[in-house]
């Protein structure tokens, strides 16, 4: 695997992205990493862009390194925040989109709580789109920012074994981990009960267990999730409280971990529920300095979409995930029924 | 005026007829068939040559937004639609605002449809007031102003009580109940099915179960009070072999499958194509198989459109707002003949049968034949002419359907409606002739 240069328009998932691409993205990550370390942390590469972070959902971590990113790319960073959607407020998701982009802004942030909110702007905007989540469909920055930390501390993702724990079917992360991971070499192990993995688990690519004993053993990487009881997590089972005697990330439980296991968390940690706080701050956990390279990683593909010739043609295809099997020929022929 | 319908191949399942005949419609009715008709004085002549003549088509499941949202198609617009499509006659659903609980609403849809319709329009009684699924309506007034049967589709009738209650009641007045059929506490809130392209899209998914135990609800309450009913759209491999089993021992249980159920599957929700959002929603190609062996076997023996129309700005939301269904009067006939008559699943006799004598049967009414004296409503065909689908050029209001830009084999070319002329595009661009003349 070579890396491959990134060319797209919009970052809106990992599944649409070839492993080449994203090891140019890692590969790009690190070359911010020294901005990040100076005393002046400020580069002018992207003075006089605009970068508008849009979120219609709320968020502390993201937000800040997307804002952060941008400044220390000297970007003016706008944050703007949606609490409703399109219905309840009158106003379509492309009209409040638009008027967005109207002012010249040259790269959309923007977090959804619905699945597709991302790719639906991206294909409704010339300006770029990052997708800084979207509903339980993908979270490409975090995936980058992770697979980024595994590579600092592993090297090489061939025959990596990577575990991910938790509310599985909720979690954007996971979406965009889990197709990161297997493109790069790694092998994934979904894990958690029963109602927390989607309908259909098998089909992400991963091995699927609801046994928490079996994601432990023999991983390299473990990588916990939050249960997000805000997207219906909680009507399906019991609680926290079962949850985090069932399958907390315990030092308990990790007896029979390997002895370099990585600690991994998307943030934010319900401490004692998902992972006991001895394990969150723990030797081998790793949590802050995901979040120190998340800074990094956004750096690099805002520097890579701001920084596109507005002359080059978008890179993006219009259809961003795989092509449905229907035929769909957009023309039109002369003789289409006499009118 | 009298009308001579010439030259053509007439196919009418209901009178076992499949061969080339004149048809004389006199006074609204079929007057004569046979060969070498001559034209008597002043009768306007169609000349079916290379054309299949078959019974006016009648789609009993479409959604006009008269009266209360009108910006999204009205009965002019609607009826329009209808007549392009191929139909002579539409079943319109209660779900309007107001909702069509009250005989006055009935009447008002009626009196609409003589002013502007283009074809004709039989309104779909509320089962449940408010269609709340708690009080029923006034279904004996209702029947008397002119509704043909009850529904409260958008969603099911709410309770087993009171699916039982409609089914007591509307049975003893020889009216069907037709079910939107859902275990609502599996799909309320849910935008898609639930399985591999939900799971990889992170969409709320609806399990066909959901279809599967409404029905199975149905067939045996249906049972119970040996009433009719009819499940609308189906969409699951399950509700099909139910219906089946139902069926054989003699309950009084009919199925409906729209073109978009037995041409499309999840897999084009892919890259969250909001124009394949619908409910009950597409599945499997497994179901969507059942859904053709259904049609093959007559266990499914209507095909409707559930045509529903929507304003554009309404689309341009994130794909969990995007409210569910798609336009179908103007694309139901071509995907029928492309996808199921071309592809050797029906032959034409079966196929035009599902758009006739079968819903004909269901909601009761006296059309879907064309024997001699039956009333004047003929829809003719070219099997054979090819065409693009252009939202662009829709005589509906909605744009929203995920067959933009298809080539297709095989569509409606003229309607008569009561021995008159309402869509001819036989030779030359279409027209269409609207209002007062339909009876």
């Amino acid at each position: 695997m070579t890396p491959e240069p990134f060319r797209r328009k919009d970052l809106l998932s990992i599944r649409e992205l070839s492993a080449g691409e994203i090891l140019f993205l890692l590969d790009q990550t690190d070359s911010f990493r020294e901005v990040n370390e100076r005393d002046i942390k400020k580069v002018p590469a992207l003075r006089g862009k605009t970068v508008v972070n849009l979120f219609f959902e709320a968020s502390t971590r993201t937000r800040a390194s997307f804002e952060i990113a941008g400044k220390r790319l000297s970007a003016d960073v706008i944050n703007l925040s949606a609490t409703t959607s399109s219905t309840q407020k009158g106003e379509t998701l492309r009209d409040t989109a638009r008027n967005i982009e109207a002012m010249a802004t040259d790269v959309l942030v923007v977090r959804h709580s619905a699945s597709g909110a991302a790719h639906y702007l991206g294909r409704e905007l010339r300006c770029s789109v990052v997708n800084a989540g979207d509903g339980c469909h993908e979270h490409p920055t975090q995936a980058l920012l992770d697979l980024y930390t595994i590579r600092e501390h592993k090297k090489d993702f061939q025959g990596l074994n990577v575990s991910i724990v938790g509310d599985i079917a909720h979690s954007r992360v996971a979406r965009s981990d889990i197709a990161g991971l297997l493109k790069l070499g790694a092998s994934v192990t979904i894990c958690g009960p029963s109602p927390m993995l989607p309908a259909e688990a098998g089909c992400l690519g991963a091995r699927v267990t609801t046994r928490v004993e079996e994601a432990i053993e023999g991983a390299d990487v473990l990588i916990a999730l939050r249960i997000q009881l805000e997207r219906g997590a909680g009507a399906n089972f019991p609680g926290n409280r079962e949850y985090a005697t069932t399958y907390g990330i315990t030092r308990k439980r990790l007896k029979s971990a390997k002895r370099e296991l990585l600690i991994m968390h998307p943030g934010p940690i319900n401490r004692g529920v998902e992972m006991s706080p001895d394990v969150a701050d723990g030797p081998f956990s790793v949590i802050l300095e995901q979040v120190e390279y998340g800074v990094a990683s956004r750096m690099a593909i805002l520097y890579l979409l701001a920084g596109r010739k507005a002359d080059e043609p978008a890179p993006s295809p219009p259809r961003l995930e795989e092509q449905a099997p229907e035929p769909a020929p957009l023309r039109r022929t002369e003789d289409a029924l006499a009118r | 005026m009298p009308l001579l319908v010439k030259g053509g191949r007439v196919v009418d399942p209901a009178s076992g007829t499949d061969e080339a005949l004149d048809l004389l419609i006199e006074g609204g009715r079929v007057a004569r068939r046979g060969r070498g008709l001559a034209a008597p004085k002043g009768a306007e002549v169609l000349d079916a040559r290379g054309l299949v003549v078959a019974p006016g088509f009648i789609d009993m499941h479409v959604h006009f937004r008269e009266p209360g949202q009108e910006y999204k198609e009205d009965i002019e617009s609607g009826t329009r639609a209808a007549a392009s499509g191929g139909f002579t006659s539409v079943a319109c659903m209660a779900n309007t605002d107001p909702v069509n609980d009250t005989s006055s609403v009935t009447e008002r849809i009626l009196k609409r449809a003589r002013e502007v319709g283009a074809a004709r329009v039989h309104p779909i009684g509320a089962v449940s007031m408010g269609l709340k699924g708690e009080a029923l309506t006034e279904m004996a007034e209702q029947l008397a102003a002119g509704a043909v049967a009850f529904s409260d589709d958008g969603v099911p009738v709410r309770t087993a009580a009171l699916m039982r209650a409609a089914l007591d009641y509307a049975g003893m007045l020889g009216a069907p109940i037709l079910d939107h059929a859902e275990d609502r506490s599996l799909s309320q809130g849910k935008v898609m099915h639930e399985g591999k392209v939900s799971t990889l899209l992170g969409l709320s998914g609806n399990p066909a179960a959901s279809e599967d135990i409404c029905v199975f609800r149905d067939i045996r309450l249906a049972e119970l009070m040996r009433a009719r009913v009819h499940i609308l759209h189906l969409s699951s491999r399950g509700a099909v072999e139910l219906i089946r089993q139902a069926r054989k021992r003699g309950v009084r249980v009919s199925g409906e499958a729209t073109p978009h159920h037995f041409t499309l599957t999840h897999e084009a929700i892919q890259g969250f194509n909001a124009a394949a959002k619908m409910a009950p929603p597409l599945r499997e190609e497994e179901d969507r198989q059942a859904l053709l062996e259904g049609l093959r076997d007559g266990t499914i023996e209507v095909i409707a459109s559930d045509h529903a129309p929507h304003y554009e700005a309404e689309l341009q939301v994130e794909f969990d707002e995007v409210p569910f269904g798609v336009v179908g009067l103007e694309t139901a006939v071509p995907l029928a003949l492309d996808r199921l008559h071309h592809a050797g699943v029906l032959t034409l006799p079966q196929l035009i049968s599902k758009f006739t004598a079968g819903p004909a049967k269901v909601l009761g009414l006296k059309l879907g034949t064309l024997a001699e004296g039956a009333p004047g409503d003929v829809t003719l065909l070219d099997p054979g002419r090819e065409f693009v689908v252009d939202p662009e050029g829709f005589e509906s209001r909605g744009r929203n359907t995920p067959f933009g830009g298809w080539k297709l084999r095989g569509c409606a070319v003229a309607t008569v409606v009561n021995g008159e002329i309402r869509m001819n595009r036989i030779a030359g661009p279409m027209q269409i002739f609207a209002g007062e003349r339909v009876a």
